[in-house]
């Protein structure tokens, strides 16, 4: 796929798998049945839906997967509510891949690597995390803290209990408030990585809500992490996608393009507005 | 224009107000921005009145009544209608506002000098009825009358119709020409008219210094930013779009449009956008009789007041709402 | 090399060139501007200053149509509207707009390229015009813009009753080249134009030098970019700011965009419009709004112009001092009282 292309290609949504009760995750491929383009995880793409408009949307699936690319979206606005209710074989419009992604190559290569997702948040991780899995020897220790709201909503659960935690990845599941049927830990996902008091030799990886986000920080750097070992993607409302069109700037950086992953160092340089 | 200085340092300082609303001035003679003072050597130094003080105060009333305490402003003439209107809307609170009526006899912006040919400008006098205008290119003599904005060329009223002080005599409502362009348009054959705003629109660059520097246009978020109401849009699609937001933004001021100009006056393509608008006061006043919107506190204008019981012949009245 | 033509050439000048290409020149309109209009016969050159209208509308215009869409069942169709633009003519670009366009090659230009503008761009040949009557509201030298110089293709003078001529680029030696030059009685003594030309320069920087804004300079403050932010002034700068878009619109290098979608009833058609970092919408996402006043909007379009883009391309600033939103804003607040009251800060 064209890159500096501001027109979508239609691309074909050729199953859809059920996630939680409001996430669904979306494979998609081509007309001709390819895989559209690949793409660095952590990068996003541009969905739309003629008339409704477009939504930046970040790939789930890892580049490690040949045949389609995945989207778990959890349905939010007015395009996210129209692919919840559609079929397969329903057309969509597709541009990207956009932005920075992960420093999958460089700045996370031979470290022991903390994810840390909160409710959809996951969607971005799941892409970076099956990458390491895929080249397991380039990195150390793969950790997962993940939390959500209910064991309902706990987005891919089932691969986490059947793949991830088969591999040699420790998983932490929470969820916010006690359940029948969840004999696991219950608390907020900042609460439970004090508790697990990890060593700040790891490169963290913090993907969610922003105030989770936020506690979360101050809960590592309590743990000794540094600003420069724990990085995010942020959330801005992008149009364009190839840092043109001016929505997304903060400072001199354009959250489409120079991002969407920083480090806190990074984003301790710009203004306080994203 | 001293008269007025001393007044707001003496408003300050004896604890009439907190605050005052009145401009401050620029680089030039004529870049003159609203401003809040709150202290008395600032005013000294930055607050201004002359001929170019155009810019309505009454809106920033709406924002500034909601702060803490209370601030004195000083209102034109015509000013004074957009005020009272707004306080017949419940936008400002009253308790809040020490109002100075100030005289005014036109008042004029650098864009018309511009427009006439003056550039270079480095300053200019008043005598008279003319001004002097110093530029880099020579001086330049030229009537005040040509000038002035166009609403001041048709100024509809030199009284003061609300205030808590006076200062200098007060006016008398003129008897303006300001429907004659409208008449004009009137004359045209309903193609003519099309094509004559279609001209006029085909300019619009969706900026909305109109809608944001209008008095009437107070709701937080207007209908065309709030995408829950179907018609949000930035720019004109098509050309049909391009009328609507104009013609919508006439029908939701109409009967409550005080004719203040500011529309025009702030409009960077010069599209003469106060002729829509009279074109409502006229009909409204030929249809309902003479009213003027801002003219007393409390009146709703006969399109807001307009009751299906007294107003409406009976025989054109159907219940309606029910299934 | 430089030509000159008499000035009541002109129309001649206009007619050889339109034969060829498609002209647009800023023309006088009834209200007092000049906008650009395309050459026909009998419509003559503006003595305006400058045009109401930045020339960016040229390469970016209001509204640009990206794509047409339809969808029935479950199939989408796209239908991409661009056809490759001819080559034409800008004649009579003033020295801050050649500069703008500088300034929205950077963004427009830079991979990955934007071809709605890229189309439009590559197929402009810009015959720029010297400042002579330069206005208190120019501050074009403050960004190293010189008014009696423009850059371009082809450079112009009016010199008294005479166009003077100068071949800038390749491309504008390639528009001279086609002239018939002798049918404009066109005089190419090359050492008395030079000597015209020098003599208009130095003639128009002595007035230049009397205007109000002739020694604003801008600050550099790339290194001072979070100090710049968190500063006070933004406060009483954006106080009375209306949240109107009139500056941005008429900025020859505001670019920010949006992308919309247009139900035309059997059919989707996606366009890009202006849009303005002034608007409340303009940041508002479902997660909530990052600029929540307009000091923060405010703030945004001056940080960006002053500090943000100059730190992203070495120094270059976005803005050419051409004075429009002086001229424009309804309150008067503007770009050159942020800057003298950041001076004045400093001091």
């Amino acid at each position: 796929m064209n890159k500096e292309e501001l027109i979508p290609r239609v691309c074909v949504v050729k199953a859809i798998r059920q996630e939680t009760s409001d996430v669904k995750t979306f494979m998609v491929v081509d007309q001709d049945g390819k895989k559209p383009f690949e793409h660095i995880p952590g990068q996003c793409a541009m969905l739309s839906i003629p008339g409704l408009g477009e939504s930046m949307i970040s790939i789930t699936s890892s580049p490690t997967l040949e045949d389609h690319l995945e989207f778990s979206i959890k349905k939010v606005g007015v395009v996210t509510s129209f692919l919840h209710a559609i079929e397969p074989g329903q057309e969509i419009l597709l541009r990207g891949p956009y932005g920075n992604g992960f420093p999958v190559d460089t700045k996370f290569k031979g470290k022991d690597l903390l994810f840390i997702a909160g409710g959809i948040g996951v969607a971005p991780l799941h892409s970076v995390i099956n990458y390491c899995r895929a080249h397991r020897s380039d990195y150390g220790k793969l950790t997962v803290i993940y939390g959500s709201r209910t064991k309902e909503d706990l987005v891919d659960l089932q691969e986490m209990q059947e793949e991830w935690m088969k591999d040699d990845m420790d998983v932490y599941l929470t969820i916010d408030r006690e359940e029948e049927g969840w004999d696991g830990h219950v608390g907020f996902v900042p609460n439970y990585v004090t508790e697990l008091n990890l060593p700040p030799t790891m490169t963290a990886i913090i993907c969610g809500p922003p105030i989770m986000i936020h506690f979360t920080l101050g809960n590592l750097k309590s743990l000794g992490f540094q600003d420069n070992q724990v990085f995010t993607t942020l959330e801005m409302r992008m149009k364009c996608g190839i840092g043109k069109c001016g929505r997304c700037n903060v400072g001199d950086k354009y959250v489409c393009k120079d991002g969407p992953v920083f480090s806190f160092d990074e984003l301790s340089e710009l203004p306080d507005e994203y | 224009m001293q008269e007025l200085i001393d007044r707001a340092c003496q408003l300050l300082e004896d604890k009439t107000v907190d605050r005052v609303l009145g401009w401050s001035a620029g680089e030039f003679v004529y870049d003159i921005t609203p401003c809040v003072f709150t202290d008395v050597d600032d005013i000294k130094k930055n607050f201004v009145f002359n001929d170019f003080c155009g810019q309505n105060l009454s809106k920033y009333l709406v924002a500034e009544t909601e702060k803490e305490g209370k601030i004195a402003v000083f209102l034109k003439p015509c000013d004074t209608y957009s005020f009272n209107q707004l306080l017949t809307e419940h936008r400002i609170n009253r308790d809040k506002v020490y109002a100075v009526g100030i005289p005014c006899d036109g008042k004029v912006s650098g864009e018309r000098l511009h427009e006439g040919g003056l550039e270079g400008i480095t300053g200019i006098e008043r005598e008279g009825d003319n001004f002097k205008v110093h530029t880099v290119y020579g001086d330049e003599e030229i009537p005040m009358a040509d000038a002035l904005d166009e609403r001041c060329k048709n100024c509809k009223s030199k009284k003061h119709v609300v205030y808590d002080e006076l200062l200098g005599e007060d006016g008398e409502v003129l008897d303006s020409h300001r429907f004659d362009q409208v008449e004009e348009l009137e004359k045209l054959t309903p193609e003519e008219r099309f094509k004559f705003w279609q001209g006029e629109f085909s300019r619009c660059i969706r900026c909305n210094a109109c809608r944001n520097a209008c008095p009437a246009c107070t709701c937080t978020t207007c209908v065309f930013d709030n995408p829950e109401s179907g018609v949000k849009n930035k720019a004109a699609a098509n050309s049909f779009e391009e009328q609507l937001f104009h013609i919508i933004r006439a029908y939701h001021v109409a009967g409550r449009c005080t004719d203040c100009g500011e529309c025009s006056r702030v409009c960077p393509e010069h599209i003469p956008l106060h002729l829509l608008n009279r074109k409502f006061i006229k009909d409204i006043d030929s249809l309902y009789g003479e009213f003027q919107a801002g003219e007393v506190e409390g009146q709703m204008s006969p399109v807001n007041a307009f009751t299906t019981d007294k107003d409406a012949e009976p025989n054109i009245v159907r219940e309606g709402g029910k299934v | 090399m430089i030509v000159k033509i008499s000035y009541d050439k002109l129309p001649d000048l206009l007619r050889q060139l339109s034969d060829k290409l498609a002209v647009y020149l800023p023309v006088d309109k009834e209200n007092g501007t000049s906008v650009y209009e395309k050459y026909e016969e009998g419509k003559t050159l503006s003595t305006k200053l400058n045009t109401l209208r930045s020339a960016k509308d040229f390469f970016f215009p209001q509204v640009q149509p990206m794509a047409k869409f339809r969808m029935e069942g479950q199939k989408i169709t796209v239908e991409d509207p661009r056809e490759e633009a001819e080559d034409f003519v800008i004649f009579g670009v003033r020295a801050c707009d050649v500069r703008s366009f500088d300034v929205l090659d950077k963004v427009f230009l830079a991979e990955p390229v934007d071809t709605f503008y890229e189309n439009k761009r590559k197929h402009s040949i810009i015959m720029s015009l010297a400042c002579g009557r330069p206005s208190e509201t120019c501050f074009c030298e403050s960004f190293g813009i010189n008014p009696a110089e423009p850059a371009g293709d082809v450079r112009m003078w009016i010199i008294e009753k005479n166009l003077y001529l100068q071949d800038v680029t390749e491309k504008g030696k390639d528009l001279l080249s086609k002239l018939d030059l002798s049918a404009l009685a066109a005089s190419t003594d090359e050492s008395a134009n030079a000597s015209a030309v020098d003599k208009e320069k130095s003639r128009v920087q002595s007035v230049y030098d009397k205007l109000p804004l002739h020694d604003l300079k801008p600050t550099d403050n790339r290194d001072r970019e979070l100090e710049v932010f968190k500063s006070d002034l933004w406060k009483e700068l954006s106080d009375k700011c209306l949240g109107c878009g009139s500056c941005t619109f008429v900025c020859p290098t505001c670019q920010c965009f949006d992308i919309e979608d247009f139900n035309a009833g059997t059919e989707t058609h996606r366009f890009r419009c202006w849009d303005s970092c002034m608007y409340k919408d303009f940041t508002m996402m479902a997660a909530g709004q990052p600029r929540k006043t307009q000091l923060e909007r405010f703030r945004q379009r001056f940080m960006h112009k002053l500090v943000y883009y100059p730190k992203d391309h070495e120094g270059m600033y976005s803005c050419v001092g051409c004075g429009r939103c002086l001229r424009r804003c309804p309150i008067h607040m503007n770009i050159v009282k942020v800057m003298k009251a950041f001076q004045e800060e400093e001091q």
